[in-house]
């Protein structure tokens, strides 16, 4: 597997001070990864959970991207930018989808180490199986239910 | 020559995240933490892939990369959305 | 704007992401990629529920400077929290009143605060009043929401307009 690497590293471009900027980023992106899953492994509670894999790993992959954008532009041809694009698909995808798994948590009332918000405050988007202890919905719902949650889809 | 050392220390850290995702995937409890482990999964996957690229020299790796970025997150808002609606296409 | 072209970022927005895509600035590829930011706009105008204005760019700009420096901020606290011993970590949800209003400003602002030091956005209520987000270390909740009131949510407020 050595032979790939070793015969094209004879690039202009390629320098001493490339390759350090380069495995150093390597490095740091694949450590960081890594902490977004050891966070993942020990925190105690889902929403704790959380937070790991939305930050730790989109900066992770982030720092690899570069690398790899990095290295092809002093590789190849011209530059190389496409690992920009996964890098920014990353970093929208991660909140969006932290916010529809904690909404999914909190429909099925999944307790955190310090609870969960008050229930009359999570009703508004209707619980499959009605909780008897469940407070009265407070407000009627607006009319407009696609204005409600942006980040939700119309219905 | 650092670079290959430097991949292979990520080689190892990258799968170490896989394993340590996969226990959380296996231990639950709750079903959001499984979404969750999944998620994360897919992300280091792409962090696999990346580094495989570099590795071997290839730009072949990317588009690979960025469909499993996509397809994760669809995956995940998918599996989200059933948990919270109980289907997903209304 | 007009009929013809609905959204002009946007449209140079994914010519942008085409060219990234594709990897080449040739002249094809440019062609295309015109083509594809005048047409997914026409397309799509309809579903595009709110629209707002930027009344004052610069001020945007620099909340992404704000926000990148404090992803890299978060990600290091957050680092050292999680390989720290674990019973130091006092998680906890706060409840956060919002000024912004539309769709595209409370939505941006929820993502900002996923993304930056020690905060996820977890639930918004139906009315779009307030934003509950789940804190690593909730020990001081004022200190939560003031910041994000600051330093995102400021910048957010002056620069962006519902139309």
């Amino acid at each position: 597997m050595t032979e790939p690497l070793s015969s094209t590293l004879t690039s202009p471009l390629w320098s001493l001070g490339v390759e350090i900027l380069v495995s150093l980023l390597i490095v740091i992106g694949a450590a960081f990864t890594c902490l977004g899953s050891v966070a993942l492994l020990r925190l105690r509670d889902f929403y704790s959970r959380l937070h790991g894999p939305t930050k730790a790993t989109t900066l992770g992959v982030g720092s690899l991207l570069i690398a790899s954008s990095i290295f092809f532009s002093a590789q190849g041809p011209g530059l190389s930018l496409h690992e920009i694009l996964v890098a920014l698909f990353l970093f929208i995808t991660a909140p969006v989808g932290a916010h529809l798994m904690a909404k999914a948590a909190l429909h099925l009332r999944v307790r955190g180490q310090s609870g969960l918000p008050p229930d009359a405050l999570l009703d508004g988007q209707g619980v499959a199986q009605p909780d008897p202890q469940a407070a009265p919905r407070p407000v009627p719902r607006p009319a407009s239910r696609i204005d409600a949650d942006p980040l939700r889809d119309a219905d | 020559m650092i670079l290959p050392w430097a991949l292979n220390i990520a080689f190892v850290l990258v799968s170490l995240a896989l394993l340590l995702s996969l226990a959380r995937l296996v231990i639950g409890p709750d079903k959001p933490d499984r979404i969750l482990a999944l998620d994360t999964l897919y992300v280091n996957t792409v962090a696999l892939l990346v580094l495989l690229g570099i590795r071997l020299a290839s730009n072949l790796y990317f588009e690979a990369a960025l469909l499993i970025a996509l397809f994760g997150f669809v995956g995940t808002v998918a599996l989200s959305k059933y948990l919270t609606r109980g289907d997903i296409i209304e | 704007m007009t009929r013809l072209l609905p959204h002009p970022i946007l449209s140079l927005m994914l010519l942008g992401l085409w060219l990234l895509l594709v990897n080449s600035v040739s002249v094809g590829q440019l062609l295309l990629g015109l083509v594809l930011a005048w047409a997914i706009p026409l397309y799509t105008a309809r579903f595009w529920v709110s629209r707002v204005r930027v009344r004052r760019p610069l001020v945007l700009l620099r909340l992404l400077g704000v926000v990148l420096y404090d992803m890299l901020v978060a990600n290091l606290s957050v680092a050292r929290l999680v390989s720290g011993p674990i019973a130091r970590i006092h998680p906890g949800f706060v409840r956060v009143p919002l000024r912004v209003q539309g769709n595209v400003a409370v939505s941006l602002l929820a993502n900002i605060v996923s993304l930056t030091p020690g905060t996820v956005s977890v639930f918004l209520s139906a009315d779009q009043r307030e934003l509950i987000v789940h804190a690593l270390q909730a020990d001081d909740p004022e200190a939560i929401i003031g910041v994000i009131r600051h330093r995102y949510e400021k910048p957010l407020l002056d620069a962006l307009e519902q139309v």
